[in-house]
């Protein structure tokens, strides 16, 4: 049987369940409207550590080995680590890596990063490389904003449109046994740029790749809207997530009754002044791991599209006056198949 | 994707869409803040004057003053907290100077004296002083030769 059925879209033979999740956060996202479905809350996010960039790497650690811990399974039987994270050479998932002795393969994948490693995890076990695998994501709002941005400490304004990035990890373990949930599809991105120029515009320049994405996965599987419970973006926030509505209706595709982003879900955006909303490869990694999860093993959600958002860029590439190229990849994620 | 846009026409679309940002009471707040630090100024000021300093000494002593609060309140924590309401009336003047050096240079304390602090003191007041320094050189040469 072709497992491709489409330029973009894989659908697996064999798919993998999801066995178990862990999504730990920072003090700030602990106090949003999903609270109640995060496994671990920081009091500090300096996580007892000496810098962000330690503690950010510390929840990798903390997410991986929750995850596995309730899969109930030994860590010496996790075939492949999968990671990835913001910081420059993917420092937070490599180190958590070097102290968790899994066999570790590091991704870049910006936001979007939970749904790449998902993808991979995924693949290499339907592909019959593998039986268990573990794929992690994280960001940390401190260590994101002094890479990309200004010292914390530097009175400076926020744009109304910025967004927040999300403090906190999400590790899922995937297992090629099991009882659902069970990914089924995956649709791979391509590098969708609109031309916006603004790195604090992210929404709009993700927005395009996420509509992108989206209607390919509905044109290569022949599924539409109504297939799904629930279609969730990444990191797209208020203004992205509008502009996604819009272009999806002039590819033919009326999502809006069905639709959220986890930059909209994980903050209270008047109440904790987040502007725009959520970003990070934290934001849908612990709103996947965390919420989503959780409604799917209650049976509330039985059709999950799940569409990581990344914008790939970086500070040297915005100062040379780039545009930002932007990329989504899809995961459909069913409690029966 | 069928409809595919190009930057123009994706800036057009998105337009409606951007928050407007609220010019009018980021101005106020600019022009309160940005006022009271300039009063702060005039009072040192005042206060140097009657007690007999000469005016260098006065100039001095206040800029001196004005650059240790800013960096004290950078150093506790509210200056960032200012900036987010007060925009450039907390950025223009001379504590806001002080407070883009000694931000990074806590930030990258981690980092160590020579490629933390040393390095990044100056990441955003660098450009400041490189431009200003330069500007002054320029006008200085154009009164030398023509006044």
């Amino acid at each position: 049987m072709q497992k491709k059925i489409g330029k973009q879209t894989v659908k697996l033979q064999n798919p993998p369940t999801i066995t178990s999740t862990y999504a730990i956060v920072g003090p700030k996202e602990g106090q949003g409207p999903l609270a109640e479905f995060f496994d671990q809350i920081l009091e500090d996010d300096y996580f007892g550590e000496e810098s962000w960039e330690k503690a950010e790497s510390k929840l990798i650690k903390e997410a991986v080995k929750g995850a596995i811990k309730s899969s109930g399974l030994d860590i010496g039987k996790i075939d492949y680590m999968f990671a990835g994270d913001l910081l420059n050479q993917i420092i937070s998932s490599s180190f958590a890596a070097r102290a968790l002795q899994i066999p570790f393969i590091g991704l870049y994948g910006a936001c979007s990063t939970m749904a790449v490693s998902l993808s991979m995890g995924a693949m290499v076990i339907d592909g019959g490389f593998a039986e268990n695998t573990v794929c992690v994501t994280s960001s940390h709002f401190s260590s994101a904003e002094r890479q990309y941005r200004f010292p914390l400490e530097q009175g400076v304004q926020r744009p109304p449109y910025a967004q927040w990035t999300v403090t906190g990890s999400g590790a899922a373990v995937l297992t090629k046994y099991g009882e659902g949930p069970y990914i089924t599809h995956i649709t791979t991105g391509k590098i969708v740029d609109f031309g916006i120029k603004d790195a604090n515009n992210m929404g709009a320049a993700m927005a395009p790749a996420a509509v992108d994405t989206i209607s390919a996965h509905f044109n290569e599987t022949g599924r539409n809207p109504g297939y799904y419970d629930l279609i969730v973006t990444g990191d797209l926030a208020t203004i992205g997530r509008e502009i996604t509505i819009d272009l999806l209706k002039k590819e033919g595709y009326y999502i809006e009754a069905i639709y959220n982003d986890c930059g909209c879900m994980i903050f209270d955006n008047i109440k904790q002044d987040t502007h725009a909303g959520g970003s990070g490869c934290g934001c849908s990694a612990v709103v996947l791991n965390g919420y989503l999860y959780n409604q799917m093993k209650k049976g509330d959600i039985k059709k999950l599209l799940f569409v990581a958002t990344g914008a790939l860029l970086s500070p040297i590439s915005s100062w040379q006056g780039e545009s930002i190229p932007s990329i989504a990849h899809a995961i459909a994620i069913e409690s029966t198949i | 994707m069928k409809n595919v846009m190009n930057s123009k026409e994706y800036e057009k679309f998105i337009q409606s869409k951007m928050p407007k940002p609220k010019t009018l009471k980021n101005c106020i707040m600019a022009f309160i803040v940005g006022g009271l630090f300039s009063d702060l100024g005039q009072l040192i000021t005042d206060v140097f004057k009657k007690n007999e300093f000469n005016a260098d000494q006065t100039a001095a002593g206040t800029a001196i003053i004005l650059v240790f609060l800013g960096a004290l309140l950078t150093g506790v924590g509210i200056y960032d907290r200012l900036g987010k309401f007060a925009g450039a009336g907390s950025i223009v003047p001379i504590t806001g100077f002080a407070n883009s050096i000694v931000s990074p240079a806590m930030e990258f304390k981690r980092e160590g004296f020579v490629f933390g602090v040393g390095a990044r003191m100056f990441t955003v007041a660098g450009p400041v002083l490189i431009y200003g320094i330069s500007t002054s050189i320029i006008i200085g040469i154009i009164h030398y030769l023509f006044f």
